[in-house]
């Protein structure tokens, strides 16, 4: 198995988005697994043990798996249904699909007898989180391997029952078939009356790409019909007998300090509890609308810090704040930046300014939390239900088997959903009321007291010769981070660091994390060089490259857009990008129309992706133009307005994100490398877009803007 | 109150200035209508009164007694879905889908009135509501297939 943390383009996560142990596990007792589940065959995962029983083939328990500690993956009941155990959640990557896809192609079952269990840190092993693209890469690998030890056990057993060569025997639709007899079983079958746990065999044979079936076929939205309808239960649909609403006392702004607080008046009202804890205050009531009063009633005074950074000084602040970088940090240099720029013909330097974002997932934060006996029950929607039990089990003092989170397909996350907010503050009521509480943040609370993507500042220097060759790259980054840093270009000199700052904001994951910005940071300055030298965009790029597939995207998609085909005319401006994120290749064209007021138009974008396999090609377009989207918001208008510990512009018509009409014609072109292992593709698809607008728009105009959004009213200064 | 709710008259007990969103969702438990914004600028909470699609979050629930109101779980009929969901089932628009009941309610407007909608019919019909998960261009796809040419 590829481990995607030797991958050449490893995860960088964010502080405190890992648990601080890495292999936790979670485990289920062996008798209880069965008695829950039924009898039939599991395949198992042990995390330490993983590799050591590859020469096992047996369907015995290997001694080195305790009996009671069993976190099961794959389970096919005697009824022939299957479940897939996992601790990925669906935010909408469409993963409950493309997962089951690969178990069927693995399994040779029908898609329809799948059932995937998803984010229930109860039932499934323990997953650090959705994230950093790894559920394809990671999870498909582990999936695929797990189904493939299943169906060669079955076969095995097939063939010990009828007493025939393994040779005749064939897996097929979730049956046996012994192509010499014409005898045929179904897997549940097979396996009734056993209660069978295998570990999974590295070595089990799994189906290479180019002879996929159901895997590498679009496939539907897998539970599509049930979001159509209504029917589909989020979190904030979710209902429990007696269950109370509940609401927050939020602070007036950032670091504000609670001086008093009266709650008489609230507790006055009927059917409402109050929460007084420390600087937390929440109250309940048999309805939304109750609690909303209650809330309203409460008297609170607080001392407001207004010596808070704002928008205006938020990027001198991230220099001065700054830290040198180590560790993770620690620059990455090669050769000598003094000798590169003496050496250069041309030297450019310039300072890009990123604002801070908001992922707006449409379903705000939500938890339902329950305690009975001890044991709480949150269902939440987060990208880490395993992180969030770890902060539950923390908060509240109870040991971590006492803390059950539960993540139904939830309403998109971004990277903006791997805290735990909600679940905490719904636990913290529940556990006074002593009802089930459901805890729905508004779009205001969602805005403000979730988290952003980092703003940053970066300042790029280069030195370049007239044949355009690069001699110099230096690059500092202020607090966006390091994702996508470094440089896929072949320059002889080069220092490259990223500078963590005090950031006066709350700020975590986003879709591509860091390298929205960097690559919109070195894009542009790519493109500047390429005109310091009267060079092609394309070309330039080109001339500076070795990576084949980044190569490979790039010609693809400006054979497609047409690039260099078209005589510009005023006002038109066409632009390029590419990059390359957790193992997603991407370029990026782009055609705008500046007209006379200086209002700027994306006319077309062509994007080229390539990920390797592809597992689902709809789904894949889905999560491309997804990506071209949102980076559209951010690359044009999308920021955050702050001032002294207050954000100014928490709500949809103060925050602009993309609509129907601004969308561009766009064109996705995909390369299924089927000799290749699939990757994930929710976040190397936003690289692109920004640099690549913003290029088409010096392209038009001459202006070489360096900030992002680069046109928050819509038109050029 | 009686509300005329997919055909059926229910009786509230809020008060009257509660907005339709928090009676549908909480007291009559049609949750398929959803929370985005409360300020009628992400389309989520989109519902028909008398035909019209309307902002369920920042309608006082007073606004519609008497008028007929159609909610998500009331296109389908007898079992079968309404033949623009089973074009969005079949063009398989949505990512986390949470726009999902505001987009196809909208749609379901705009499709009323207008049976073969141009491109931009659509745009501009569809433009109160917002996918976050940015898949316009597919959206625009499904109401085409559900589009009478």
């Amino acid at each position: 198995m590829e481990d995607p943390n030797k991958l050449p383009h490893p995860y960088e996560p964010f502080a405190g988005e890992l648990p601080e142990q890495a292999a936790v596990q979670s485990v289920i007792d062996r008798r209880k697994f069965f008695k829950l589940f039924g009898g039939g065959l599991a395949v198992a995962f042990v995390l330490h043990d993983l590799f050591s029983f590859a020469d096992e083939g047996g369907v015995s328990m290997p001694p080195s798996v305790p009996a009671s500690q069993v976190a099961a993956w794959i389970h096919i009941g005697e009824d022939g249904k299957v479940n897939v155990y996992t601790g990925k959640v669906e935010v909408g990557q469409n993963i409950r699909t493309s997962l089951s896809q690969i178990v069927a192609e693995e399994l040779k079952v029908p898609i329809a007898s799948i059932t995937m269990i998803m984010g229930d840190t109860d039932l499934v092993p323990f997953d650090a989180g959705t994230f950093g693209s790894r559920t394809t890469p990671q999870m498909g690998t582990q999936l695929r391997k797990a189904a493939a030890t299943a169906r060669e056990v079955i076969v095995d057993m097939a063939a010990k029952s009828w007493n025939s060569e393994i040779k005749s025997l064939r897996a097929e639709d979730g049956f046996v078939l012994n192509t010499a007899t014409g005898k045929k079983l179904g897997f549940g079958e097979i396996t009734k009356g056993q209660q069978l746990l295998l570990p999974i065999s590295d070595q089990a044979q799994v189906t290479a790409a180019k002879d996929w079936k159901v895997a590498g076929k679009t496939v539907l939205k897998v539970n599509g019909e049930s979001f159509l309808t209504g029917k589909h239960q989020y979190v904030s649909d979710m209902k429990l007998p007696g269950m109370l609403y509940g609401k927050v006392l939020r602070a007036p702004s950032y670091n504000a300090r609670l001086v008093s607080v009266d709650t008489k008046s609230a507790k006055a009202i009927a059917g409402v509890t109050v929460v007084h804890e420390g600087d937390f205050v929440g109250v309940a009531a048999t309805d939304p609308v109750t609690a909303r009063k209650a809330l309203q009633a409460i008297d609170a005074k607080w001392q407001e810090n207004h010596e808070q950074p704002s928008t205006a000084t938020v990027f001198d602040y991230l220099v001065k704040t700054s830290q040198p970088g180590g560790g993770r940090n620690a620059p990455n240099s090669k050769g000598n930046i003094r000798d590169g720029l003496l050496a250069a013909d041309f030297t450019q330097d310039r300072t890009y300014h990123i604002n801070y974002i908001a992922h707006v997932p449409l379903e705000p934060r939500a938890a339902l939390a329950r305690w009975v006996d001890g044991k709480l029950t949150v269902w939440t929607g987060t990208q880490r239900p395993f992180g969030v039990q770890d902060d539950l089990a923390g908060v509240f003092n109870v040991a971590k088997e006492k803390v059950r989170v539960i993540m139904p397909d939830t309403g998109s996350g971004y990277g903006g959903k791997h805290s735990g907010e909600a679940a905490i503050e719904a636990a913290r009521i529940s556990r006074v009321a002593g009802k089930p509480v459901k805890l729905v943040w508004t779009r205001e609370e969602e805005f403000t007291w979730a988290y952003f993507r980092p703003g940053g500042v970066i300042k790029v220097e280069s030195g370049l010769k007239a044949d355009g060759t690069i001699t110099a790259w230096k690059f500092q980054n202020y607090n966006s981070g390091g994702a996508g840093l470094s440089t896929q270009y072949n320059i002889a000199n080069h220092e490259i660091v990223h500078f963590p700052s005090d950031s006066p904001l709350k700020q975590g994951s986003y879709r591509g994390l860091a390298s929205t910005a960097n690559v919109f940071a070195r894009e542009s300055h790519m493109t500047d060089m390429a005109r310091q030298v009267k060079m092609d965009q394309l070309a330039f790029r080109l001339k500076n490259l070795d990576d084949v597939r980044l190569k490979a995207v790039l010609e693809l998609a400006a054979k497609r857009f047409g690039w260099g085909n078209t005589t510009k005319t005023t006002g038109q401006g066409f632009g390029l990008a590419c990059g390359y994120e957790k193992g997603g290749y991407v370029a990026t064209c782009a055609e705008v129309y500046v007209n006379n007021d200086k209002e700027v138009k994306v006319v077309r974008v062509t994007q080229a992706f390539e990920c390797g396999a592809i597992v689902n090609p709809l789904h894949l377009e889905n999560q491309v133009m997804g990506s071209i989207v949102q980076g559209l918001g951010g690359a044009l208008f999308e920021a955050i307005d702050f001032k002294e510990g207050k954000i100014l512009n928490p709500d949809l018509t103060g925050y602009r994100v993309p609509r129907f009409s601004d969308m561009p014609k766009i064109e996705i072109v995909t390369i299924d490398r089927k000799d290749l292992p699939s990757a994930g593709a929710g976040e190397a698809a936003i690289l692109g877009i920004a640099p690549a607008i913003r290029n088409a728009i010096l392209d038009a105009t001459g202006v070489a803007l360096t900030n992002l959004p680069l046109v928050p009213t819509g038109s050029l200064a | 109150m009686v509300l005329h709710i997919n055909g059926v008259k229910q009786e509230v007990t809020t008060d009257a200035d509660v907005e339709l969103l928090s009676v549908l969702r909480n007291e009559l438990e049609l949750t398929g209508t959803k929370y985005g914004c409360g300020e009628g600028a992400c389309g989520a909470c989109t519902v028909l009164v008398n035909g019209r699609p309307t902002r369920s979050c920042i309608t006082p629930v007073s606004a519609v007694s008497g008028k007929e109101i159609i909610t998500i779980e009331g296109l389908a009929k007898n079992g079968k879905l309404h033949p623009v969901q089973q074009s969005f089932l079949a063009a398989d628009p949505f990512q986390c889908s949470y726009c999902a009941s505001g987009m196809i309610m909208s749609a379901v407007a705009l499709l009323n009135s207008n049976p073969a909608p141009t491109e931009t019919a659509i745009v501009n019909a569809m433009n109160g509501n917002i996918c976050r998960c940015g898949t316009y261009p597919n959206i625009v796809n499904a109401i085409k297939l559900a589009s009478k040419p």
